[in-house]
C-alpha cells in the first residue's frame, strides 16, 4: 500500500487527504518508509525534518476533519537545502555555510508551503553553491539518478530531480538560474517549472546571480506544477526583485487544451550541438501537438554567452570574501570558475546587461507571432557520473558548463518555461523538451504539458531502481 | 572583441592586484575558464548594439 501512495501525483494525495480517502500522517508515513528504504543509495537528502513533517501531517488532518480544505493537503514535499527551513542550517551545498547558525524561520515559499496544507520531509542535495547541472556535490556526495544511478541526476538541483524521480516525495522545490531545474527534470524524466523572473519570491534562499535566479518546483505530474504555482504565489517585500504583478489562476486554466495557441519549434541554435535524442524528443512533442511550424530564437548563442558573462561575474562577486578566505575549503571545480569570474573586466558585465535587453526586445517580437516554443532541455540523456568532456558536433568541451546550452538562453531573459519528460521508443533514459511561454504567461506553458500528459506523449513515472535496491 | 586576450598573464596580474588566491596547482583550471569566459564574452562585445541600449537592470527609485 505505502508503494501505492509514493507513486501518487499530488493534485492526488492531495484530493484524497480532503477528501479522507487518506489520512495526511498515512502519507508522511509512506514517504518516510520510502526515504528510508531508498535513500542511502541515491544520496537525494542531506537534511530530513521527519519531525516536523509528521507534525505538520496531524495539523492537516486536523484542519480537514475541521472542514477546511488546503490546496496541497497533505502532500510531502522537500526542498533543494538552499531554502532556509526554520531550525536547520542552509547549506547552499556548501561545506563553508554549515559553520552558520540554524535558520531562525522559513523561507518564504516553504511558509506559503505550510499554509497550502504541504509537508516538508527535509533539505535537499544540490551542486556546490548552485554552479552546476551535474547533481554532484563534493562534500555530501552525488545525488544519483533513480532511472540509473550511475547516472547524474542533473544540476543544481539534483537532489530534487532524484527525490521526486524515486517516488520518495512527489513535490520538489529547486533553484533554476541557467538551468538548475530543468536539467534535472530532464535527466530524471521529471516536470519542472521554471516560473518568469520575478513570480515567485527568492527571499530565505541563498542566491546564486541575483539578476537570473528563479525558484520553482519539480513533480511527475504538469498539474502538480499548476497547483503548486497557485500556492505558491504572494506578494512579498522581502524580495526586491519580485514583481508586483498579479497572481494568475494556473488550476483554472490548466484544462483548457492547445486550441488557439500557435506553437512553433525553435530552429537554428536549438538544432545544432545535441545528440539525436535531443532533437527526436522534440520532434515526438511536435508530432504530438499537431505542429511543423519553426521559430528562430534571434542571436541565441549570444543570449547564452551573455548569460555566462553574467553568471561568472555575479557568481564570483558575491563569493568573492569567501574565495579569499577560505578558497581550500570550496568544490575545486566551483572555486576555480568563481577565482576566473573575479578577474572579469566590468565591460565584458555591462555589454552582456546591454545585449540582455536588446535579446527581450527582439524576444516579445517574437512572441507576437506564436503563443509556444518548443526547444530541447538538454543536449543528451543523463550522462554518467564522473564525466568530464563531452564531444557535440565534433567538438570536445568541458561537460560541466555545457549540459545547459539549450536551457541558458532561454532563462538569460526570465521566460517561463515548463520542462517535459519523453520516453522515446526503446530508451532506457528519459529526456526533457522546453515548452517555452511569454513572460507572465506559466498558464500556457502548464495547458500544453497537461495537454501532452493526457495524451500520453510525455509522463514521469517513479522509477523501478532495481540496481539501488 | 578581446582577440588579444592574454589569459595567462591577465590571472597573474589579476589575482595579484586583487589579492585572489592562485596557488601554481589552480592556475591551469583558473585560465581555462578565464579563456572561455573571453570566448563568450568576444561574443556578445562582437555584437552592434546602440550607445543608448539601457542595461537590462533597471533602477527605479
Amino acid at each position: 500500500m505505502s508503494s501505492d501512495i509514493c507513486s501518487l501525483p499530488a493534485h492526488a494525495i492531495a484530493a484524497a487527504v480532503k477528501s479522507r480517502r487518506l489520512s495526511a500522517r498515512e502519507v508522511t508515513e509512506a514517504a518516510i518508509a520510502r526515504i528510508e528504504t531508498t535513500d542511502a543509495a541515491l544520496g537525494a537528502f542531506t537534511d530530513k525534518t521527519f519531525e516536523r513533517a509528521l507534525a505538520e501531517a496531524d495539523s492537516v488532518d486536523d484542519a480537514v476533519a475541521a472542514g477546511e480544505t488546503p490546496l496541497l493537503a497533505g502532500v510531502p514535499y522537500a526542498v533543494k537545502n538552499l531554502f532556509d527551513i526554520e531550525g536547520v542550517t542552509t547549506r547552499a551545498g556548501s561545506k563553508i555555510n554549515r559553520d552558520n547558525p540554524p535558520a531562525g524561520d522559513d523561507a518564504f515559499l516553504v511558509r506559503r508551503m505550510a499554509l497550502a496544507g504541504g509537508v516538508l520531509a527535509g533539505g535537499l542535495n544540490m551542486g556546490e553553491y548552485a554552479y552546476d547541472f551535474t547533481g554532484e556535490n563534493a562534500h555530501d556526495g552525488i545525488s544519483r539518478n533513480p532511472h540509473d544511478p550511475g547516472r547524474m541526476s542533473g544540476g543544481s538541483s539534483g537532489g530534487s530531480g532524484t527525490a521526486v524521480a524515486a517516488g520518495m516525495v512527489p513535490l520538489s522545490l529547486g533553484s533554476d538560474t541557467n538551468g538548475s531545474i530543468r536539467v534535472p527534470a530532464s535527466f530524471c524524466g521529471l516536470f519542472g517549472l521554471k516560473p518568469t523572473y520575478g513570480r515567485l519570491s527568492r527571499a530565505g534562499t541563498f542566491p546564486f546571480c541575483a539578476s537570473l535566479d528563479h525558484l520553482g518546483p519539480l513533480a511527475r505530474s504538469a498539474r502538480d506544477l499548476a497547483l503548486v504555482l497557485d500556492a505558491l504565489q504572494g506578494d512579498d517585500p522581502d524580495d526586491p526583485a519580485q514583481a508586483r504583478r498579479a497572481p494568475i489562476a494556473a488550476m483554472a486554466e490548466i484544462d483548457r487544451g492547445i486550441d488557439g495557441l500557435t506553437i512553433a519549434v525553435a530552429d537554428d541554435y536549438f538544432r545544432e550541438s545535441g545528440m539525436p535524442e535531443a532533437f527526436d524528443a522534440v520532434d515526438t512533442i511536435a508530432a504530438a501537438l499537431g505542429v511543423s511550424r519553426t521559430v528562430t530564437l534571434p542571436e541565441a548563442a549570444r543570449a547564452r554567452a551573455s548569460a555566462y558573462v553574467i553568471t561568472a561575474a555575479e557568481g564570483a562577486a558575491l563569493h568573492g570574501k569567501r574565495i579569499r578566505q577560505r578558497a581550500r575549503d570550496f568544490d575545486p571545480d566551483v572555486r576555480d570558475r568563481f577565482i576566473a569570474g573575479a578577474m572579469i573586466p566590468a565591460a565584458w558585465v555591462i555589454q552582456a546587461q546591454k545585449f540582455r535587453a536588446w535579446f527581450h526586445a527582439a524576444m516579445l517580437k517574437v512572441f507576437r507571432e506564436v503563443d509556444i516554443i518548443l526547444a530541447p532541455a538538454t543536449p543528451f540523456h543523463a550522462l554518467r557520473s564522473g564525466t568530464k568532456t563531452i564531444t557535440l558536433d565534433g567538438v570536445s568541451m568541458p561537460a560541466r558548463p555545457n549540459i545547459g546550452l539549450y536551457t541558458q538562453p532561454v532563462s538569460f531573459i526570465g521566460l517561463p518555461v515548463v520542462a517535459v519528460p519523453v520516453w522515446l521508443p526503446n530508451a532506457k533514459l528519459p529526456i526533457g523538451v522546453q515548452v517555452i511561454a511569454p513572460p507572465w504567461r506559466e498558464d500556457l506553458a502548464l495547458r500544453v504539458a497537461w495537454h501532452l500528459e493526457q495524451q500520453g506523449a510525455v509522463s514521469a513515472p517513479v522509477a523501478r531502481m532495481e540496481r539501488a535496491a | 572583441m578581446t582577440p588579444a586576450f592574454d589569459a595567462e598573464s591577465y590571472a597573474e596580474a589579476m589575482a595579484k592586484a586583487l589579492e585572489l588566491p592562485l596557488p601554481p596547482e589552480w592556475n591551469a583550471a583558473v585560465v581555462a575558464h578565464l579563456q572561455a569566459t573571453a570566448a563568450a564574452a568576444g561574443l556578445v562585445l562582437a555584437f552592434p548594439l546602440a550607445d543608448d541600449v539601457e542595461p537590462a537592470p533597471v533602477f527605479e527609485p
